[in-house]
């Protein structure tokens, strides 16, 4: 197979290209998209696809959202960018009670197959305000599906599955992986959206993280290799809906589990994992399920504030060695 | 373009049509006949009438919390209408939705909402896709006096204007924002000054006349039509009832609502299609029985209509089929 190097933030564009050049129906609209975005991972596609179906849009998280709910129920596949996550704060409403609800509320007449790419979490130094990471906030709400990827490959073909869904998808792109390159093939992965994948295999324990984390996780996995534990390492993927199965038959082998986020500890989505696992799993568990998360404050300016706030491949390791 | 006889004609019948099908669910629900709770649409019929009397079939709209009125003008099935407020499985949402969301997709009703103000960046949305799609449907939101202090009704106009969506932005005034009324909750009298903060037209009308509403929305939905972008269609109306069944009003006169009452928009539209010569005792009595039976074979239907079961509940989530301890 051939491959090509590239960075997350291209891969982005070349899936949002793909699926413009596949369908008709799709286009863009955000702040700053058509000059390319904030972030670089809609550069190009205004050149290709025109102002039409590469919309700039006022700073109206809200009507951003909204206007595409609307056009979804009226047959359109609106890709919508947000460009911090934290600014989902302001669209809240159109997010949870509109696009969430339309089908429930419809009785299953009326969908909104609409994506919200939206960039997360920190090592930007960019303050408390431009650096969270709310996934847990939308895995609470039934009626969205929420994604997100830690390589180009994987956004690539993540995001694919987001536009070629019926419902709406929220992709959680971790903003400090933009810049990173790696190779993704030229023939897109068909990916299912649900699924985890194991990124590495292990038989002494298992690291459950998605996003951010999921290169840290296989650099602290490394680590341990050379201390001779063999850790396994499953990148959910998908967080709504989660692919329990996956996680659970690792647990089953290595009986040791830590599950790592970006997210706080508290009520991060880590907890859900770690409460399936003890319901579902507990016989086979060896030692409590350890969770690695950011320290229950806000994600703070200064470097070494905020280095220390989020957690690190190194903590997951000491996570991993704690688990005797 | 003022509406032909035929079409007034027409209008007041389904105004009718709204009166009775409210006047019997305040009944059913004093009764405890039916779930959740009821807002009237009482007083405003002129206003959802004469709007989408100037729309066709395809056209979308989205609806509030008090937008019975809205889905029986737009073309509901009274049956289906009601069923849907009984909570029964052969109502519009299968009973998931209730009094505040009716959704019919197949007649442009994006959704009625319990979130105000919700429904209007939808409605623009919407409005987007059918420009983009090269369609012609226009978009209707209906929002309340209420609805206009909320952010997303500014950023929806704002982006509407850049756009020029054909969008027709209607506010029923009614006076009140829940319990408030208008001049506590803005500075402004006419709402449709706000038009001017985002280049678009803005119009005041009589709510109470269907004729006047009629034309204006005409005018708002052809200009959008016509690719000369969204209006703010403001119509001046008053809600008869309270906000919701059972509210005691301790913030109104009983004084006030009987100055309204007494320019009830069906009789304002009676007297003109008699002095017309449309309308006799006759047919008057022949549009109300009609109706009467309309409402009657409704209610009856809905009433005998079957509950859902309850683990259909778990139905409609998503579009596929949803595995056993899926989350």
């Amino acid at each position: 197979m051939v491959v090509t190097t590239l960075s997350y933030a291209r891969a982005i564009a070349l899936a949002l290209g793909e699926a413009m050049e596949a369908d008709r129906r799709v286009f863009l609209l955000g702040e700053d998209v058509a000059h390319g975005g904030a972030y670089g991972a809609t550069k190009g596609l205004l050149d290709r696809f025109g102002p039409e179906r590469v919309r700039d849009t006022p700073i109206s998280e809200a009507a951003i959202v909204g206007y595409s709910v609307g056009a979804a129920l009226a047959g359109m596949r609106p890709v919508a960018e947000i460009m911090h996550m934290d600014f989902i704060a302001c669209a809240m409403d159109q997010v949870v009670n509109q696009a969430a609800k339309v089908r429930y509320m419809s009785g299953g007449k009326a969908g909104a197959p609409l994506v919200i790419r939206t960039g997360s979490g920190g090592w930007l130094s960019a303050a408390a305000q431009h650096s969270q990471s709310l996934e847990a906030w939308f895995t609470h709400v039934p009626g969205i599906k929420v994604v997100t990827a830690g390589t180009p490959a994987d956004v690539r073909s993540v995001l694919r599955a987001a536009i070629a869904d019926e419902d709406p998808v929220l992709v959680i792109e971790p903003l400090s992986l933009y810049e990173r390159q790696d190779e993704v093939p030229d023939v897109p992965g068909d990916y299912r959206l649900g699924a985890a994948e194991v990124k590495r295999h292990g038989s002494d324990a298992t690291v459950v993280t998605w996003g951010a984390m999921v290169p840290r996780a296989l650099e602290a996995a490394e680590e341990l290799a050379a201390e001779g534990t063999q850790a396994e390492v499953v990148d959910l993927l998908s967080l709504r809906p989660w692919d329990r199965e996956t996680v659970l038959a690792s647990v089953e082998r290595t009986n040791r589990v830590v599950v790592a986020h970006q997210a706080h500890r508290q009520g991060g989505f880590g907890a859900e994992v770690a409460a399936t696992i003890a319901e579902r799993a507990f016989d086979h568990l060896d030692a409590p399920v350890s969770r690695v998360g950011s320290l229950d404050v806000p994600v703070p300016f200064s470097p070494p504030l905020e280095e220390y706030v989020l957690p690190s491949a190194e903590r997951i390791a000491d996570a991993v060695r704690g688990l005797g | 373009m003022p509406a032909s006889p035929q079409k007034l004609l027409r209008m007041y019948r389904t105004m009718v049509l709204i009166r009775q099908a409210e006047e019997r669910l305040v009944r059913l629900f004093a009764e405890g006949r039916m779930p959740g709770f009821i807002h009237s649409y009482i007083g405003e019929e002129a206003t959802a009438v004469g709007v989408c009397g100037a729309l066709r079939s395809d056209d979308y709209l989205t609806s509030t919390h008090r937008g019975h009125g809205h889905i029986l003008a737009k073309g509901g099935d009274p049956a289906r209408f009601f069923a849907e407020l009984y909570g029964k499985a052969s109502g519009y949402c299968r009973g998931k939705g209730g009094s505040m969301h009716v959704t019919g997709l197949d007649l442009g009703i994006l959704g009625a909402n319990g979130i105000v103000g919700a429904g209007i960046p939808i409605a623009a949305g919407a409005a987007l896709a059918s420009r983009m799609q090269g369609a012609d449907r226009v978009a209707v939101a209906f929002l309340g006096d209420g609805a206009t202090d909320i952010g997303v009704f500014h950023e929806a106009l704002n982006m509407a204007s850049l756009w020029e969506v054909p969008a027709v932005f209607v506010c029923e005034n009614n006076g009140y924002a829940d319990f408030m009324a208008q001049s506590a909750h803005q500075k402004i009298e006419r709402v449709s000054e706000r038009a001017a903060a985002y280049s678009m037209p803005g119009v005041t009308v009589d709510g109470n006349d269907v004729e006047a509403v009629y034309d204006a929305a005409t005018e708002a939905v052809e200009r959008a039509r016509g690719g000369g972008g969204p209006t703010l269609l403001e119509c001046v109306t008053y809600r008869w009832r309270g906000h919701y069944e059972g509210d005691p009003q301790p913030y109104r006169t009983a004084a006030e609502v009987e100055r309204w009452k007494r320019r009830d928009p069906l009789r304002i539209v009676e007297e003109r299609l008699r002095a017309a010569g449309s309308l006799d005792s006759a047919a008057r009595a022949a549009i109300w029985d009609d109706t009467t039976r309309v409402i009657d074979d409704a209610v009856a239907a809905a009433e005998a209509a079957p509950m859902p079961s309850p683990e259909e509940a778990l139905e409609d989530v998503y579009a596929g089929a949803v595995e056993a301890g899926w989350s």
